[in-house]
């Protein structure tokens, strides 16, 4: 565990950071639905890292413990937000966001 | 016996309740026996009364017991005021409940026939029972607010009978002018009920009347309690200036007429001043105002009956003149004698007003005495009973009347010979116009339409029986009070000496008059009286004139007089139209322009928001997720800020 401590936690913060905002943009920007889930993951995932990046520099293994939690309900999550997807192809015939737009005014 | 006394008021509100709920559904042989029903175990129950107050005096040493007060329970109490529902049973209450129930009684079995046939039957004894409680709760009242509820009570039960046959405008005009004259008067009631709290702490009878008899006569104080009260009898008792309304009200049913404006209703004000006697005693500026005001009341009243062609409009101002004249024996100290002059006008003036309903049923709904005559021989019950009424309200020995008025016009005398003359020139008058309209009703030859005459018939029994009591009640009510002179012994008098005893401690009593003196007095008016009944026979009887139809061309003065002296339309231009045109400037202006248009405007805002702000749903699911994630960064921000 010591030869973590070469790697300064900055780098992980910014590394991070720097992921969770390339999700951030995925989300936003993507109009392929299941670019936007992978998107999502991404942000999920760059959290992770850091929970256990801070885990292992306060040698507290409850940060580890969370990312477990957090990756189970990342599974679930996946596994509705795909369910959604395969339903929105069956009756419009495309994955693209742009399509779902008749709930307005 | 408390028991005795809730019920006595009980039982006509349960009536009310009863005939009110199932007024579609009760069947009228039900409501024939449960209306006058009531009201007899009423009457029953007040002669044990009675019975009872007379026996109490057996037992003591000597005098009657001054008052009784049972307590039902405590109604409002807050800090040091604490008033309670209880009932209080002296001889002034006892009597009045005894008239009240017993000429009531009478009156709802007469209504049997005379409502017979009308849709509204049921709804008729319920608003007759519910008076008959509030009247009760009025008499028998240990303080000021349960009399005021009665008072109120009474108020809004004329209202609701006044405008019985509610279908017609005319009649609901009649109902409301009653019901908002008699409110006027109950401002004046309130103020008087406020002073006497502020003044006395307390608004029971027997605290108010026994700190009352310490004070000093002509106490500011006092003379302001006593004549806001007074302003609320003159709205109840139609003096003038509130009394237009009572011959407008004879747009009721008759036996309405009868019970309300002839036997209680009306004569509440009396009532609330033979109660109030010592307040009244130690204020004569009050005492004089009110002489003034009964008097005046009394000569005009008759003076228009005089002219009136309507049977039952002479009989309404017949009663406005006969309760100036108990007003009058008030003001100068002769309560017994106002209480006897109420009992026996309850007598007689129920029963003209019940055989005048005869009349009316009889010719099929006409009211205009030119249109009647020669009734004597078809309605014969009807023809003794009203003619023994007539007797008796025109004073004539030996009837009822008689003794009554001139037990007043004695006093009046010995206060004043002006007091005297004027009511002496009253009784004559109300001679005159009373046997008029008898005349012209029964005798000569019937005036109206052929059918009318096909249709001429006497009323069933239902309806001549209580006319029978009344006129034996008419015919001997003189013994209640039947004076030294005719070797009497002037039983009403000792009966209420204790209820006014503190007041004729206090009043200074002029000298009494000699029996020569009053055999003079009673004389005199006897023989003028006679002296119009003769003049009135000459005109209607031997000779047909006199009877003109509404368009003839009359002198100034008669004129003048026939139409009611305008009173009404100087009240109309005065009151009324000032009103209406306020109320129409409030609507128009305030309401309309500026009220309605704030509250709509805010209607209006809040549909123009949602119509704008709905925008921002575009359905674009892109747009939603930026908002989203904007919102998010927000909530960040000011958390990080605060």
């Amino acid at each position: 565990m010591s030869n973590l401590a070469t790697i300064p936690i900055e780098y992980y913060l910014v590394f991070c950071s720097v992921l969770f905002c390339i999700g951030v943009f995925g989300v936003l920007i993507k109009r392929n639905a299941l670019v936007i889930l992978m998107s999502i993951e991404l942000m999920i995932n760059s959290i992770n890292l850091l929970l256990a990046a801070f885990s292992a520099y306060t040698n507290d293994p409850a940060g580890q413990i969370f990312v477990f939690f957090i990756m189970v309900v990342a599974a679930a999550e996946v596994a509705i937000g795909l369910a959604i997807v395969v339903l929105i192809y069956r009756t419009t015939h495309s994955i693209d966001i742009d399509v779902l737009n008749k709930l307005k005014w | 016996m408390k028991l005795i006394l809730i019920l006595i008021p009980l039982l006509p509100l349960l009536g009310f309740l009863f005939l009110g709920v199932g007024f579609k559904s009760i069947p009228k042989k039900v409501t024939s026996i449960v209306g006058p029903g009531t009201i007899l175990a009423s009457f029953i129950l007040s002669i044990i009364t009675f019975i009872h107050l007379t026996q109490q005096a057996g037992t003591q040493s000597s005098l009657f017991p001054h008052s009784d007060v049972y307590t039902l329970f405590s109604w409002i109490s807050i800090g040091s005021l604490d008033i309670s529902f209880s009932f209080l049973i002296d001889p002034l209450s006892v009597l009045m409940l005894l008239v009240v129930t017993g000429v009531g009684f009478l009156i709802h079995v007469y209504s049997v026939g005379y409502m017979k046939d009308d849709p509204g039957y049921n709804r008729f004894f319920a608003y007759m029972n519910l008076f008959v409680f509030f009247m009760l709760l009025l008499v028998m009242g240990a303080n000021y607010p349960i009399m005021f509820i009665g008072w109120e009570g009474v108020g809004l039960c004329s209202y609701l009978l006044i405008g019985f046959w509610f279908k017609n405008h005319e009649y609901n005009n009649a109902a409301n002018k009653a019901f908002i004259m008699n409110r006027i008067g109950d401002l004046g009631f309130l103020l008087g009920m406020f002073l006497l709290f502020t003044t006395f702490q307390s608004l029971n009878y027997q605290d108010i009347f026994s700190q009352a008899k310490g004070m000093t006569s002509g106490n500011g104080t006092l003379v302001a309690i006593t004549l806001l009260l007074f302003i609320g009898a003159v709205g109840k008792s139609a003096q003038i200036p509130l009394y237009t309304w009572l011959p407008d009200a004879m747009a009721g049913p008759t036996p309405v007429s009868a019970l309300i404006h002839a036997a209680t209703m009306v004569t509440a004000g009396v009532y609330m001043i033979a109660r109030s006697n010592i307040l009244y005693v130690l204020s004569p500026a009050t005492m004089e105002i009110i002489g003034i005001t009964a008097i005046i009341t009394a000569l005009f009243a008759a003076s228009i009956a005089i002219f009136q062609n309507d049977i039952k409009k002479i009989l309404a101002y017949s009663t406005i003149s006969q309760l100036g004249y108990m007003f009058a024996a008030l003001s100068i100290g002769a309560f017994t004698g106002a209480m006897f002059h109420l009992t026996t006008h309850a007598f007689f003036k129920a029963l003209l007003f019940l055989a005048a309903g005869s009349v009316i049923h009889a010719i099929g709904g006409g009211q205009d005495i030119r249109n009647m005559g020669g009734l004597r021989k078809k309605l014969p019950k009807t023809y003794w009973t009203f003619l023994i009424a007539t007797l008796a309200i025109a004073g004539i020995p030996p009837f009822s009347g008689f003794f009554s008025k001139d037990e007043i016009l004695s006093k009046a005398f010995e206060f004043n010979h002006v007091t005297w003359f004027a009511l002496a020139v009253g009784a004559f008058m109300t001679a005159f116009y009373m046997f008029r309209l008898f005349y012209l009703t029964f005798f000569r030859a019937f005036r109206g339409t052929e059918e009318e005459k096909h249709h001429l018939h006497e009323s069933p029994a239902v309806m001549t029986t209580p006319l029978i009591v009344l006129s034996v009640l008419a015919a001997i009510g003189g013994v209640l009070n039947i004076p030294v002179l005719f070797g009497g012994e002037n039983w009403l008098s000792g009966f209420l000496a204790p209820v006014f005893a503190d007041a004729m401690a206090v009043k200074v009593q002029p000298a009494a008059l000699s029996h020569a003196t009053e055999w003079l007095l009673m004389a005199t008016t006897l023989a003028g009286c006679l002296v119009t009944i003769f003049w009135a026979w000459r005109r209607y009887v031997k000779q047909e004139n006199g009877l003109l139809p509404d368009e003839a061309k009359r002198s100034l003065l008669v004129q003048l007089i026939s139409k009611k002296y305008y009173i009404d339309e100087l009240y109309d231009f005065v009151f009324v139209k000032p009103s209406l045109w306020c109320s129409r400037y409030l609507h128009q202006v305030v309401e309309l322009r500026f009220i309605d248009r704030i509250v709509n405007g805010v209607g209006q805002v809040v549909i123009w928001t949602g119509n704008t702000v709905r925008y921002v749903q575009t359905g674009n699911v892109g747009f939603y997720m930026f908002i989203m994630i904007l919102g998010i960064i927000l909530i960040l921000f000011f958390n990080i800020l605060i």
